[in-house]
């Protein structure tokens, strides 16, 4: 329990928020870790705020209870800060990833965020440079690597290319393996 | 070698059915149904499995085609949800009467009104007197496990019952979860072959499935029969439970009593809270608390002489139910908790907490209070209210 690491990804219908969780925990198994990741299920609707949940941990997870107090929160759309208090539950030293085009100063400043650790990439000019389309979710995860250091960001690419193999093309393969890495290298700390 | 995967809840289920390879999947695929009905159709359209799939227009309907198929001598497997296992009611009864060992995962969801999708055990518990064997499952691995036991429990010549597998609805069914899986070989060489001991089909044994029975019957033996039958799958439970540990190392039993030996103070719950339970147990027994935990795995046939002997010693329990029964004296598994330890020697306080209907989040800080109310009630004897609310919104 001491080394669970639990994660709440923030985004909007379509923006791959819950394919964001899945992937991480399919990463993390390569890793051998043990985790979980999980949709909040709701009325689901292209543009509504959604979450989604990943538990990772070099020891078996047995609880199943909700994820309420992540200390790694991904936020995928900077318009869900005006609405929804993405902070929520965190602990005082956490870390906010947060996909805008603004520094984490201007972010905290213009949020009055006074707690936690900031994080910001632009994930959607990322996304529609490497893969075409402002899909943030891959660069998301990128930056959040380098702001957590929870996984290998190698590791986690080779992860794209063996899964997402069976089901895209290879220019999508590539373009979100260079989103993560691009994303990765770009995202700016405090 | 066994293939470490990520999968989630439903597809581990769809896996296993994969492996146990029925000749019948009937299913209803619009919601409420599962994914595991959809993944499972793929293995189909791929030519993995050797099944007849019937696509039917009603769950009614799925239950009726499952009960035909049986009867003629197939494995027949078949998933379901909420609504749609009530929409099943009658058949389920008559699967039982029958004696047709059908496999069906039950993805646990409330019943609505007003609707609502989510976890509860509302579903399965109104279906506790169908007759049908109903195991609760923890987590993806074990949701994974019991799907092969089932099929052995299920068709075993002593037995001959439908298995009814449940697992938490969205907690488990649609969460990535970390589990290993058999290899394809000895999952299959675990389950065997279907041997059915009659069919309709036998043309040198001709039988008649479904007659009329009138009131001059043999109903009342018929259903005597079938609770002599449930009551007598327990020894196979376990005995598959034990072979099954000899092939994966994981072994199942009815139940498992986790740090119950010294407790004072015990839960019993099923399905995934089950896990947070565990937690907290640890947690406290840092702290010095003497806490067990109970999780019951056959919800029926319910091992009640078991349940009383693992029980004994402990000074106060909680039955902690995923359900809730208006106008009852207490939900479900509180009744014959109670009832369980009734005529014990010494009788122990048992106190009933409805949780988590609805998917109301249990927490761990909502368990820790259970156990903190357990420990009054066993240090004053007083046991206070015996019905309970967990994350009531008061």
């Amino acid at each position: 329990m001491d080394n669970l690491t639990e994660i709440r990804w923030h985004g909007r219908g379509g923006q791959g928020a819950v394919t964001a969780a899945k992937l991480t925990a399919e990463a993390a198994l390569k890793l051998d870790q043990y985790f979980q990741a999980s949709p909040e299920y709701g009325p689901e609707r292209m543009g509504a705020p959604i979450q989604a949940f990943t538990r990772i941990s070099p020891e078996p997870i047995n609880i199943h209870c909700n994820v309420t107090s992540p200390g790694i929160v991904a936020v995928l759309d900077p318009t869900l800060l005006a609405v929804v208090d993405v902070t929520q539950g965190m602990p005082d030293d956490g870390v906010l990833v947060i996909n805008s085009e603004m520094s984490p100063a201007e972010v905290r400043a213009a949020n009055n965020y006074e707690k936690q650790k900031i994080f910001t990439v632009d994930a959607s000019k990322i996304a529609a440079e490497c893969i075409g389309r402002a899909i943030p979710n891959t660069p998301m995860l990128g930056a959040m690597l380098k702001a957590t250091h929870i996984m290998d960001v190698e590791k986690v690419a080779e992860h794209i290319r063996a899964s997402f193999g069976k089901k895209f093309s290879q220019e999508i393969i590539d373009g979100n393996v260079e989103a993560l890495t691009r994303a990765y290298a770009e995202v700016q700390s405090e | 070698m066994a293939k470490t995967v990520a999968l989630t809840g439903n597809v581990a289920c769809a896996q296993a059915m994969r492996q146990a390879d029925p000749d019948v999947v009937a299913a209803y695929p619009i919601t409420p149904q599962t994914t595991i009905v959809e993944e499972f159709s793929t293995y189909v359209a791929n030519g993995l499995v050797n099944t007849e799939y019937v696509t039917v227009e009603s769950e009614h309907s799925a239950m009726s085609a499952s009960i035909g198929a049986s009867a003629a001598g197939s494995r027949v497997m078949t998933a379901t949800a909420s609504q749609g296992l009530a929409l099943m009611w009658e058949e389920l009864y008559i699967a039982s009467a029958y004696r047709l060992p059908i496999i069906m995962h039950n993805v646990n969801r409330t019943l609505s009104g007003p609707i609502n999708i989510h976890c509860d055990h509302q579903d399965s518990m109104g279906a506790r007197d169908s007759g049908w064997i109903q195991l609760f499952c923890e987590n993806a691995q074990e949701a994974y496990d019991t799907t092969l036991q089932a099929v052995r429990i299920a068709e075993d010549h002593r037995v001959k019952l439908p298995v009814m597998v449940c697992l938490d609805g969205f907690i488990i069914s649609h969460a990535i979860d970390r589990l290993d899986i058999l290899d394809d070989d000895v999952a299959a060489k675990f389950v065997g072959e279907f041997d059915a001991p009659i069919t309709m089909l036998d043309a040198n044994n001709p039988i008649t499935v479904g007659p009329f029975d009138g009131l001059h019957g043999s109903f009342f033996e018929f259903r005597r029969d079938q609770e002599l039958a449930t009551l007598g799958s327990v020894p196979v439970i376990e005995e598959v439970g034990k072979e099954y540990g000899q092939i994966s190392g994981r072994e199942y039993g009815l139940f498992e009593a986790y740090k119950l030996d010294d407790a004072e103070v015990a839960i019993v719950v099923l399905g995934s809270a089950a896990g947070t339970t565990r937690v907290v147990v640890d947690k406290l027994r840092e702290s010095g608390i003497k806490a067990g935990l109970l999780k019951l795995r056959s919800f029926r046939p319910f091992p009640a002489e078991q349940i009383a002997e693992a029980l004994a010693g402990v000074k106060a329990v909680a039955a902690l139910d995923r359900s809730l029964s208006p106008g009852a004296i207490g939900a479900p598994l509180f009744q014959e908790i109670r009832s369980a330890l009734y005529d014990q020697a010494s009788r122990v306080p048992v106190i009933n907490y409805i949780y988590g209907l609805g998917g109301r989040d249990v927490s761990m800080p909502n368990l820790e209070q259970v156990f903190n109310d357990l420990s009054q009630v066993a240090k004053s004897g007083q046991t206070g209210p015996v019905i309970r609310y967990l994350g009531l919104k008061e």
